[in-house]
């Protein structure tokens, strides 16, 4: 089936404008008698579900948190873009629009690109009035940095903690609609199910994570905005509670899902230490404004490096190779993430990684420290530097930083037309949990800027359109599918309960994640992804028999919370594989190594692969359905990218 | 393993940890003993160990809150061998790093303790008396949309630092597990003194600061003995000076403010 | 409840009375103190006792006194809500408790303090300003009530001093807490003058405290039982010698 995206006609820099005005309203008086879900309270979810209350709908927001503060968007570290020009460096919002489809590979579709460089400007202006503490100049105006994938500085930060502050922002104007009684809170339930009423989305079938009691909710409308699936890997820099559950649950209602296999590793991590790790630590892709990324010219030097024979502080200058610098002149250590990664994995395949393990490439202040001062240095990096230390026992001021490339952000997720709608009418998805705007591959501080982007500007308008058409009867939780999809979970439930085998939901997960990193992580090939689906298969299979859970359901059970997700994150595991296979070509941060170009770079195949793969559930055990999505690019040239 | 410590060796321990099946029921201090336990693991990756190990023998797993593992998004409260987040200073117990601790040593795990935090299970609390607190009026009360330019009002680089270094806190209620009072005045005013600084904020200054404080008296925390021990444990270090802020806002706003309730 | 009740109900209001009433009380120290270093005049009582006259009677002075029992009567009445309302905030207390290693113990230890120095001032209040006021002394050569004869006789009793200098212990570590406590509560910690109220607090507590306590000390071991100094070491000794016998 071809999905239509619903963007709309007409010039692009006119098109969000248009849609607008052509979108039906709901008129205030009328919108009280709405009622929306809004799953997840991170950036996007947050600030959807403070929006749609500030026009008057009632809102019923979840988190599995204890907290709506809690959510991931927090950790983000490097900032927001937003194409303000304040810099009076020649940005504009079609260049932001040009940078994040180029830096996307040409697989994400114009409009939604266009319209969100679009809004980039609101939400800085929105963030500020709410009192987000943003950088700023001795004059008192807003500060800004350059990230990976611009030639520009339209960064907005707040030191490295710029998720944080505006993850606050959101839940400060979404604490205030709860003092409202405009929307109702629901902390620490996860999502279980979504309920599909005469093919629309009604409700969400919870689990209250302190009593265990199954809970169904219904409204007129569903917003999902519950993350990333980066989990799957089990190693990434995403938090621990972070899954793909609520996105898996609502595919296998009938919600396609998109390009899986778009995955974003992260350049700048702390490398693994161990086997008992249990997360990965991201360090801000602001510290290659002014770190340069560095390993051992030769075998034999790193090697010595690595057995603490030669300090690398002591490595002289002309034994080591700044190869982003020396590969890509023109953007040096600010290339884009993908390109970043893979050039630091091929450095480790040479031999020339560094640490203990070999997998690690420096990230030297060296130079800077010696230009300004480590003063100076700690003023824009101080927290980093200090996490880098508390977790490695390393001094960066004095000692390069290891780093090496993670699992961080997944492009793919729930497709959305241009309203963030999902194939099932009524349900939305904003935020990491859809596959809109990145295409194959995120740049720098775009994820809060989309995050925000959906929840205060582009779901107010376009749910409208919606619930507009919908009559506004109240709805209940009465309809058998209510109670249909709650004896399904509550059934799910019993049988992870039920197996008692002799594996913890942590060693299956653990598996997954090395085969998910080894055979579909940063380079993949149809071989290996071939032997990676055929396991992931008998994993699954295992899991269903031999997983361990002790304790009931009706408590809190933070092992059984976990075997839901892993099962879910079993299942989505394989699309990714399958997605990868299905695409013969290499884009951002799809590698496969058949397919590149002869000095190693992504090579693109636009006239077979210039479409959005969108996987349509079958059934249990049925192969997925690939529907395309194509993208028509007539605003941007495709080229192969360049930061030489 | 390590990259840095190469001659760590693994640890053997003892934790006392604080079991309680639900608010309801009582508790105690339950023994374990973990072994082979590297100093370059975190606090919580021990925790780990402890719980697969548990699982494994079919016994019921420690519960406790954690989540970014990156002391940023306020989740983990452990408060470990008398102290919040345990014995390094300015560290969240995600960011504690068993180095810190000896072969051999014997280590109390016990959750925050205070009326307004009740247990959940074992180590997990609940503190949503915090977000109570916000909503209260830990905002500025503006719609999405309609904003004026972000450029439009300069707000003087110390001032914005300032604010800043108050709006860092992460909510993990650390300053009340460390106050003998299990007072919340550190994080009430860490949101109080944020948004007085800016001027985006003083538009409702005086209401805000009277329904927060109302509130956090409501949800039943301490009142402020000005020991700082909350500033002393805070993971992000949240500075004293906001409780003067936010005692110099409230007598302001109820000597001045038209509020006559 | 009107706006004032609720005010000094809520937490941060019942820190300010204790605030003002500490501060006011610390002003009445300083009064206090500088009368009593008559007590060093080696002038047989004479201008302790008129300085003592003129507390007793004049107006102002007596009328003042009155703010002075409103202030100590709301400094432990709000000490006692206050203490009160903490403890109720954490009934189940921890297993392992080390507050030493992130605050000083005199900062938790406030109420302690405080009672001791409650006790004090019942026994001094009785001994000192009930008899003077109520009791009947006899003049001095002046004809004011010679209060110093009852300083000089009470201070030669051990139990009695070491009463008075477990006190003033007690006082001083109440105000090297108590003194900085007292203008945080009021919000004036400024980064550029905390530093100056914190070390003049330090110095206040020591020099208050040890002030009030040289004066048992000094009449205990260097006074005879009239008040007549003793100077040579020997004498002291002797004078010692007999005191304890």
């Amino acid at each position: 089936m071809a999905l239509n995206s619903k963007a709309p006609e007409g010039p692009l820099a006119e098109k969000w404008d248009k849609h607008k005005f052509n979108v039906k309203l709901v008129n205030p008086a009328n919108k009280r008698k709405y009622d929306v879900i809004v799953v997840g309270t991170g950036l996007a979810g947050a600030s959807a579900a403070a929006s749609l209350a500030e026009l008057g709908y009632n809102v019923k927001a979840f988190t599995y948190h204890d907290s709506p503060r809690r959510a991931h968007s927090i950790a983000a570290q490097g900032g927001v873009n937003a194409a303000k020009n304040y810099q009076n460096d020649g940005d504009s919002v079609f260049r932001l629009f040009y940078d994040t489809i180029k830096g996307g590979d040409y697989r994400s579709r114009e409009a939604n690109v266009y319209r969100l460089a679009q809004v980039s400007v609101n939400i800085i202006d929105q963030c500020v009035a709410q009192g987000v503490p943003f950088a700023r100049e001795y004059g008192g105006l807003l500060a800004n940095r350059s990230f990976g994938g611009a030639q520009v500085s339209r960064t907005f930060y707040a030191r490295g903690q710029t998720g944080q502050q505006l993850l606050l922002g959101a839940y400060s104007a979404l604490s205030r609609q709860i003092a409202y009684g405009k929307v109702k809170m629901y902390t620490r339930s996860e999502l279980l199910d979504v309920v599909v009423v005469d093919g629309q989305a009604r409700g969400i079938v919870t689990r209250n994570l302190i009593t265990g009691e199954t809970q169904t909710h219904a409204a007129h409308a569903v917003v999902l905005a519950t993350g990333g699936y980066g989990n799957v890997f089990y190693l990434s820099t995403n938090a621990m509670y972070c899954n793909a559950t609520a996105a898996w649950r609502a595919h296998k209602k009938g919600a396609y899902f998109a390009n899986p296999c778009f995955t974003q590793i992260h350049p700048t991590c702390i490398p693994v230490s161990g086997d008992y790790q249990s997360k990965l630590t991201l360090m801000s892709e602001s510290l290659r404004n002014d770190g340069r990324v560095w390993v051992p010219k030769t075998k034999e030097m790193a090697e010595r490096v690595r057995n603490n024979e030669v300090k690398p502080q002591d490595v002289q200058e002309d034994d080591r190779d700044y190869f982003l610098e020396r590969k890509y002149p023109a953007f040096g250590n600010l290339v884009p993430r993908d390109v970043a990664s893979r050039n630091a994995k091929q450095m480790c395949d040479e031999g020339r990684g560094v640490g203990s393990t070999g997998l690690a490439v420096y990230l030297d202040f060296s130079e800077i420290i010696k230009r300004t001062s480590a003063e100076a240095v700690s003023q824009k990096y101080g927290n980093l530097f200090a996490m880098y230390e508390k977790i490695t026992d390393e001094n960066p001021y004095e000692r390069p930083m290891r780093i090496y490339p993670a699992v961080h952000y997944t492009m793919g997720g729930l497709w959305v037309d241009y309203n963030l709608q999902t194939t099932i009418p009524g349900l939305y998805a904003t935020g990491e949990c859809n596959f809109s705007d990145h295409g194959a591959n995120r740049l720098g501080a775009s994820a809060l800027m989309q995050g925000l982007a959906d929840g205060y500007f582009v779901i107010p308008s376009t749910i409208g359109d919606y619930l507009a058409a919908t009559p506004p009867k109240p709805v209940t939780t009465d309809h058998p599918a209510f109670a249909e999809a709650k004896a399904g979970v509550q059934a799910r439930v019993e049988q992870l309960l039920s197996i008692k085998g002799n594996r913890t939901p942590d060693e299956f997960h653990k598996k997954l994640g090395h085969l998910m990193w080894e055979y579909c992580g940063m380079a993949r090939n149809a071989e290996g992804l071939k032997f990676a689906k055929a396991e992931i298969a008998k994993l699954r299979k295992e899991f269903w028999q031999d997983v361990k859970v002790v304790g009931s359901g009706e408590e809190m059970n933070q092992a059984l919370e976990k075997a839901g997700r892993v099962a879910d994150f079993l299942e989505l595991g394989e699309l990714m594989v399958d997605d990868a296979l299905d695409r013969n070509e290499s884009c951002g941060g799809h590698f496969r190594e058949e397919y590149a170009t002869e000095e190693g770079e992504a090579k693109r195949d636009d006239d077979h692969y210039a479409y959005v793969a969108a996987w349509e559930y079958t059934g249990d055990n049925q192969p997925e359905r690939l529907n395309k999505e194509e993208l028509v690019f007539e605003n941007v040239k495709l080229t192969q990218r360049s930061y030489k | 393993m390590a990259g840095s410590n190469p001659n760590a060796k693994p640890m053997n321990l003892t934790l006392r940890v604080w079991r309680q099946p639900n608010h309801q029921a009582s508790g105690q201090i339950v023994e374990y003993k973990v072994n082979e336990i590297s100093p370059d693991m975190s606090f919580l990756e021990m925790l780990d160990v402890l719980n697969e190990d548990l699982l494994h023998k079919g016994q019921d797993p420690v519960a406790f809150d954690h989540d970014c593992r990156e002391g940023i998004c306020g989740s983990c409260a452990l408060f470990i061998n008398g102290r919040s987040h345990g014995p390094e200073k300015g560290t969240t117990t995600c960011q504690l790093h068993m180095r810190k601790f000896s072969d051999g040593e014997t280590i109390t795990i016990e959750p925050w303790r205070a009326n307004a935090f009740p247990v959940n299970k074992d180590l997990s609390v609940d503190r949503s008396a915090f977000d109570r607190i916000i909503q209260a009026g830990g905002y500025v009360s503006v719609n999405t949309g309609g904003t004026p330019d972000g450029n439009e009002i300069p707000i003087p680089k110390d001032i914005s630092d300032r604010a800043f270094e108050a709006a860092t806190c992460i909510g993990c209620g650390a300053c009340v597990a460390a106050c003998k009072n299990a007072s919340a005045m550190l994080f009430v005013s860490a949101k109080v003194s944020q948004l007085a600084l800016l001027p985006q904020g003083q538009v409702e200054a005086q209401t805000r600061v009277e329904n927060m404080v109302a509130r956090m008296d409501i949800e039943g925390f301490g009142a402020c003995s000005n020991i700082g021990s909350c500033a002393a444990e805070c993971p992000v270090g949240i500075s004293l000076e906001n409780i003067a802020i936010l005692n110099r806002e409230f007598l302001t706003a109820k000597v001045v403010s038209n509020n006559m309730a | 409840m009107n706006w004032v009740t609720k005010t000094f109900t809520s937490s941060i209001g019942r820190k300010i009375i204790m605030s003002l009433t500490g501060l006011f009380l610390c002003t009445f120290l300083v009064v206090h103190l500088i009368g009593n270093f008559q007590l060093f005049k080696n002038d047989d009582g004479l201008a302790f006792n008129v300085y003592s006259h003129f507390m007793g009677h004049n107006p102002v002075i007596r009328t003042i006194e009155w703010g002075l029992v409103l202030g100590f009567g709301f400094h432990i009445y709000e000490a006692l809500m206050l203490t009160m309302r903490n403890k109720s905030a954490r009934s189940h207390g921890y297993d392992q408790w080390e507050a030493k290693k992130n605050s000083e113990w005199t900062s938790r230890n406030m109420g302690i303090l405080g009672s001791i120095i409650l006790v004090f001032l019942i026994v001094h209040l009785y001994n000192f300003f009930w008899r003077a006021r109520f009791g009947t002394l006899d003049p001095d050569i002046n004809k004011n009530d010679d209060l110093y004869r009852l300083v000089v006789s009470s201070f030669h009793q051990w139990w009695y001093v070491a009463l008075y200098v477990a006190a003033q212990a007690s006082l001083g570590y109440h105000l090297w807490h108590g003194f900085r406590s007292g203008f945080q509560t009021l919000g004036l910690n400024h980064r550029k003058y905390m530093p100056l109220i914190t070390n003049f607090g330090y110095a206040f507590a020591v020099l208050v405290s040890a002030s009030f306590a040289s004066m048992p000390l000094y009449f205990y071991f260097f006074t005879n039982d009239e008040g007549a100094i003793i100077t040579s070491a020997p004498a002291v000794l002797q004078h010692l010698l007999v005191a304890f016998n």
